[in-house]
């Protein structure tokens, strides 16, 4: 690259600047913050994502202001880094405890401790970005940090206690430093460009620089939040080389809203998209909140979960039953298409050598629409089937239905047979059961660990059934817990 | 002299106290030392073990070169480089090999180990090597094993009375069966440990484990030396309930067989894949029962056949299995009972402890019985298990014939039920079924009785060792291991009462073979009540001797010389109780003692299954009420009341802590965790991505925990306390029968229905469509 790059990784760690000429393009977070400067404060529970024991509160530039999120360390790759500030849970006190730490201690949040520097770290950053409103935002901030002594009791009441106290003048103080700091750097516009032992790792800062840095490494393996990505190298043990970063990439962090679309660039986290997502629809913000943790989502792209071509990955289905397409851009140029041809079978997606995904185009007028993810555990769990259903009712007759699944076949696809038994048929029960038996024959499901294949079928006919009944009027209760039960025993 | 007025303070942190774990704020800012955050001796090399892929077969070939070879290897070990005994059974039953020799016996078993200057280094040459094997069809599953008559150990059998006349005699008869998974422990910090290579070829080792004693010994056979070349230490571990009693020996060895080889400090940490795939779990168990009952729903006779699945080796499956026999009846009187349990063999990972130790599985066999006579008798549940409670004149005696002499779940149950208004709430509940197509609720109370002491005999015994320095400042230590349990604190708080000095005087040291010798594991809820004694016996030899000295030095009589806070009054002066300490010192008072504890009146004959095994019993009792959703078999806890009896409370903060983790657990083991073995006996579920334990989500939105008020232990322990580790893990039987109960409303609550644990949304969306399908 040109001389507008830099080689080395330079980061706040806490609140000190260090220069860091990375070793290896593939160490993640957790490796260095343990192996280098030996903060053993952050812990391992599983290298992949999923316990939320390494979390760390990291500090980025959005709008020209620091924002906080609480990520994952060990599947984050250290140069993802560059520019940012990692709090770990040593830099968290100073001479005193921070209010959730002091609040853990109080209300024996702590039993053997393990989870604790995670749930610190997450609570930390519920703290820095206003506090808790309630039971739900407490959960959703929390999901991510498994803990196998306490029942999470504890833990709640010291959210509740804690995360929303004022910051303190010497926090206020400190953090205004840490972005003077991190604008300084901003300023410089320099791409990452990283010459590592196994390889470079490349992070541009335009469409163009990333479409040449593709062309000049056609077998480099691209990364956004690594929420995928990152498990390769921790649990399957491979060696990425080359890496090129597409988060970087200033056009593509940004969503545009046209009359019709949301149009979501790739490197859009989750969390950034949410809102906008549950203004299109309600049910598909609720989605949305279920992927993963708040530490995925504060990572985990759209573009991402969508280029990785899963069967089971959760937006695939829902967007292909809006209508969605996607914009795919390269050296050659740009194409777009519809998201449903996207997944061509198994493993294999329509994205051709040096090309990568740009936009991803949302509807926004949709018909009467719902998905539902269906999982063992219901909160940070990968689906066992996902339903998503977009269907036109006039004058009591189905008009047009788009119906998808997910976790029914080596792709997500549509529910072909299932939308034609629909068709042009009386919005009732009857055509509701013909259509499930169509429906069987739209997918041929497999067994594995998350579910058989007999209960996957099941459920997606028992899918289209809820959606029907929630079309009707009076609606019977479909949700397991009514806020009003719930206010009845919580305060009797 | 100090004034007399500062006589009316207490300490801080005696017993009762609800005081913060000793390592709360080391925990939230980091500080905190676990094995791998010990800072590693320079040139520590990293471990890692390869495996076949194969469930069961002879190895025909091993190939190790592309091993030796990898980036950064600087050693590879095998069978034939174990200079000792390969084997790691705690029962020393010769099949728990370090490393597979001639067969494997599980997918994943391990066959070689290597050990690399980074731990990244050693896991990929580890998935270099080449390990062919003979294979042989695995059996994997309970039927398989049953089929085959494929068993671990002889079947063992409790009688009392005669079940078959029993059963013939019965007004009604019903038969039913279940089966329940194993479960993970899950413990957040994974098996490790890091040896430090000592002169004359001797070994320290820094090991997570529950079992250091055990950890030692058999270090000590694996290198051929005798026990006193081998430390282990144990500051604390990140979690283990259960996990790290026996099976944190295999990890340990290997590092102490490299550090020894190699003369560096060696570790051994396994990653989450290899801790879940490699590393012991709860007993899946199966059990079916043939009940006889008269019209009310009593239970006249019963006879239970049970079978666990214990994996590959004994290590710990007797014992567990005969505790699951113990718990069968759980609070209720079985009159003419048989209990008959198969220990099976199958080509998995040998399961192991795991909190509860096969109580939770026997138990959830009885409830399900009284359970499916109260579905016959068209009863609430919750009347049919009144009905069949030991307490009454003639109904106290236990399968195993043991009296229970204190049955106070009588007077808890009814408690629980006026406080979480359980007739009301059984109303509103069938009320809005009745009106509910989709949704359905559930609530169930079930009780424990859950019986303390290790049924081993001989295991219950504990050391401690106090030293009090002339500076007044307390060392105290003692064979109990923190596992986050709070045990450190509670015998500290024990120690703080009998010396009346505030907690803070007294340092918490790390559990270490070299102070205290041949102890027990931490396991059997048994820590505070053994540890804690013997902490007390120690100091109350230095307390005597202490009183010995001040008799003489200030000529008064025993009775005058009492231990008031921080100070010491000799007839009518006030000593600080450092001062006395500086002084006892010159006068060559010797300031250290031991102590020992024996758990009195315990004794078992397990050819006749009779005795007295347990010391006592611990008891609590849960409400639970859910939701499921009948579509997708979804479903929620909504509220959880617990009313639980941990005798007069040590540290209430603490015991609640143990109530609640335990019970979210017990819940977990019920409902989301699964563990999936594949065809080729290749566990699935071995991460959290698959394997899914309780988040912050699934708390219930209500949950009341309340310590019995009345509730003190009837037996002699420290303080009056009940051990309160593993009992409440089974409160979570009630969410099992609340979802039970919400199927069952399904069709009139007429039947029991056909639902094995964990209840997963499948399980329970099949189990609804059965009913379904019945009762149209
Ligand atoms: C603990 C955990 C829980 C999860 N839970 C869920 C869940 O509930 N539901 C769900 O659907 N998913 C879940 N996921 C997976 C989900 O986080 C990812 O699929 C995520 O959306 C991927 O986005 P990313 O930015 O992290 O992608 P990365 O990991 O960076 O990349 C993913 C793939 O996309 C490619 N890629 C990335 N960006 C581009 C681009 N612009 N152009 C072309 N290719 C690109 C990469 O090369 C790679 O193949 C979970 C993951 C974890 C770790
Ligand atoms: S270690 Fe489990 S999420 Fe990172
Ligand atoms: S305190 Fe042990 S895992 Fe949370």
């Amino acid at each position: 690259m040109t001389a507008e790059t830099r080689s080395t990784v330079r980061l706040l760690l806490g609140w000190t600047p260090v220069d860091i000429a990375v070793a290896d393009s593939n160490q993640t977070v957790l490796q260095y913050l343990r192996d280098q400067p030996q903060l053993k404060g952050s812990k391992e529970g599983c290298a992949e994502g999923d316990c939320g024991a390494c979390t760390v509160v990291v500090g980025a530039l959005k709008d020209g202001a620091i924002r906080y999120s609480a990520v994952n360390a060990c599947i984050l790759f250290l140069p993802a880094m560059d520019g940012k500030q990692i709090l770990s849970v040593e830099q968290v006190a100073d001479t005193e405890l921070h209010p959730v730490q002091q609040a853990l201690v109080e209300l024996h949040g702590s039993q053997c401790g393990y989870c604790t520097p995670g749930i610190v770290n997450s609570l930390l950053c519920l703290n820095l970005n206003g506090g808790a409103a309630d039971r739900q935002a407490i959960d959703d901030a929390l999901i991510g940090n498994l803990c196998r002594c306490t029942g999470y009791g504890p833990i709640i009441e010291a959210a509740e206690k804690a995360c929303s106290t004022e910051l303190s003048a010497a926090w206020k103080t400190r953090i205004a430093a840490a972005q003077k700091q991190l604008l300084s750097w901003a300023a410089d516009d320099q791409a990452l460009a990283l010459e590592t032992r196994n390889g470079p790792y490349l992070a541009p800062k335009t469409p163009d620089q990333l479409a040449a840095a593709l062309d000049a490494h056609p077998a480099a393996t691209l990364v956004a939040g690594a929420t995928d990505v990152g498990l390769w190298v921790t649990k399957l043990g491979r060696s990425l080389n080359p890496l090129i970063s597409v988060a970087e990439v200033a056009d593509l962090q940004s969503m545009r809203l046209t009359d019709s679309h949301l149009e979501i660039g790739a490197a859009v986290t989750y969390s950034e998209a949410h809102q906008a997502l549950s203004e299109i629809s309600e049910s598909l913000g609720e989605l949305v909140r279920r992927i993963g943790s708040r530490q995925v989502r504060n990572s985990g792209t759209i573009g991402g979960n969508i280029a990785n071509g899963s069967p089971i990955g959760d937006m695939p289905p829902a967007l292909i039953a809006m209508g969605a397409s996607l914009v795919l851009r390269s050296r050659a140029g740009r194409r777009e298409i519809p998201l449903q041809d996207f997944f061509i079978e198994y493993g294999k997606q329509d994205l051709r050598p040096g090309e990568f995904v740009g936009r991803v185009l949302v509807p926004r007028k949709l018909d009467t629409f719902r998905c539902y993810k269906v999982s063992k555990r219901f909160d940070q769990d990968i689906t066992a089937v996902l339903g998503a259903f977009n269907i036109a009712i006039e004058n009591g007759a189905v008009v047009s239905a788009r119906i998808a699944y997910g976790g029914m076949a080596g792709v997500p696809a549509r529910a072909v047979g299932c939308e034609a038994a629909l068709t042009g048929k009386p919005w009732n029960m009857k055509t509701i059961e013909t259509a499930k038996v169509a429906l069987d024959a739209d997918f041929k499901p497999m067994t594995d660990m998350r579910a058989s294949a007999a209960y996957r079928t099941l459920a997606a006919r028992n899918l289209l059934e809820r959606f029907y009944l929630e079309t009707q009027n009076p609606a019977v209760a479909l949700e397991l817990a009514s806020r009003n039960h719930m206010k009845g025993l919580v305060d009797g | 002299m100090a004034e007399l007025t500062r006589q009316k303070e207490r300490i801080r942190g005696g017993v009762a106290q609800a005081l913060a774990h000793d390592s709360a704020s080391k925990h939230v800012t980091g500080q905190a030392v676990y094995v791998d955050d010990i800072p590693e001796p320079q040139g520590t090399l990293h471990i890692a073990v390869g495996s076949a892929a194969v469930a069961q077969g002879r190895i025909t070939n091993l190939n190790l070169d592309a091993v030796r070879a990898a980036p950064g290897v600087v050693c590879v070990l095998t069978a034939d480089d174990i200079p000792g005994l390969n084997d790691v059974s705690p029962t020393h039953s010769g099949d728990d090999p370090v490393l597979a020799g001639e067969r494997v016996n599980f997918f994943g078993q391990p066959v070689f180990a290597v050990a690399a200057e980074t731990f990244m280094q050693a896991k990929a040459a580890a998935r270099l090597g080449v390990v062919d094997c003979a294979a042989d069809t695995p059996v994997l599953t309970i039927d398989q094993a049953l089929a085959k008559n494929y068993l671990i150990s002889q079947d063992h059998e409790m009688v009392r009375g005669d079940a078959a006349a029993g059963l013939k005699a019965a007004r009604n008869r019903l038969s039913g069966q279940m089966e329940m998974g194993g479960q993970d422990h899950f413990y957040l910090e994974g098996q490790v440990s890091m040896a430090v290579p000592m002169e004359d070829g001797d070994v320290l080792i820094h090991c997570s484990t529950q079992h250091p004693s055990e950890v030692q010994h058999n270090i000590a056979h694996v290198l051929d030396r005798p026990a006193n070349a081998v430390t282990v230490e144990v500051r604390r571990m990140g979690g283990a309930f259960g996990g790290k009693e026996s099976q944190a020996a295999q990890w340990a060895a290997l590092a102490a067989l490299v550090a020894v080889r190699t003369g560096r400090a060696a570790k051994c940490r396994l990653d989450r894949d290899d801790d879940m795939s490699l590393t012991g779990k709860r007993h899946e168990l199966a059990g079916k029962w043939t009940v006889g009952y008269d019209d009310d729903g009593r239970i006249t006779a019963a006879d239970v056949e049970m079978a666990t699945r214990c994996g590959n080796s004994k290590d710990l499956s007797d014992a567990i299995s005969d505790r699951a026999m113990f718990h069968l009846d759980n609070a209720y009187y079985l009159d003419q009972v048989r209990i008959l349990c198969k220990r099976l063999r199958t080509d998995t990972v040998s399961n192991t402890a795991f909190r509860g130790f096969g109580g939770p599985q026997g138990m959830m066999i009885g409830e399900r019985m009284i359970e499916s006579v109260a579905r016959a008798v068209g009863k609430d549940p919750l009347d049919v298990r009144k009905l069949n409670f030991y307490g009454d004149e003639g109904r106290n005696t236990t399968p195993y014939h043991m009296q229970v002499e204190d049955f106070v779940l009588g007077d808890m149950i009814a408690e629980l039920e006026t406080t979480s208004d359980y007739r009301a709430r059984r109303k509103a509940i069938t009320a809005f079924n009745e009106s509910s197509p989709v949704i359905k609720r559930g609530l169930a109370l079930t009780p424990v009785k859950f019986g303390i002491s290790f049924t081993t005999t001989f295991l219950n015994q504990a050391g401690a060792l106090i030293h009090i320095y002339k500076d007044g400042s307390i060392l105290l230590n003692h064979g109990g291991t923190e596992m986050g349990q709070g045990l450190f604190l509670k015998v500290a708080q024990v120690v703080a009462e009998e010396f009346q000095t505030d907690v803070d005087r007294i340092k918490i040291t790390a559990t270490n073979t070299a102070k205290v010798p041949n102890t027990s594991a931490t396991a059997a809820s048994s820590g505070t009540d053994m540890n804690g004694m013997a902490a007390m016996i120690a100091a109350r030899t230095i307390k005597r001797r202490l009183i010995a000295f001040a008799c003489n030095q200030y000529k008064v009589e025993e009775s005058d010389v009492e231990f008031i806070p921080n100070q010491v009054r000799i007839g009518n002066q006030v000593v600080d109780f450092d001062d006395l300490i500086g002084q006892a010192y010159l006068n060559r008072v010797q300031l250290s003692a031991t102590g020992f504890y024996r758990t009195p009146k315990i004794h078992y004959d397990r050819t006749t299954a009779s005795g007295r095994p347990f010391y006592y019993f611990a008891y609590g009792a849960a409400v639970a009420e859910v939701a499921i959703d009948t579509l997708t078999g979804e479903n929620r806890v909504l509220a959880v009341d617990i009313l639980h009896d941990v005798g007069q409370s040590l540290n209430p903060a603490i015991d609640i802590g143990q109530i609640e983790g335990g019970f979210i657990q017990g819940m977990g083991w019920l409902t989301t965790e699964e563990l999936w073995w594949d065809d080729s006996g290749r566990l699935r579920t071995h991460a959290p991505s698959t394997y899914k334990i309780p988040t912050c989500g699934d708390r219930p939105a209500h949950m009341k925990v309340k310590l019995w008020e009345k509730g003190r232990n009837a037996e002699a322990t420290i303080h009056r306390s009940k051990a309160v580790g593993e009992p409440p893990l089974m409160l979570a039987m009630s969410v099992f029968h609340a979802i039970s109960d919400a199927l069952s409303s399904l069709d009139g609550y007429r039947t029991v229905p056909d639902l094995d644990a964990p209840a997963t949304p499948e399980r329970i969306l099949m189990a609804a469509q059965k009913l379904k399908a019945k009762s149209r």
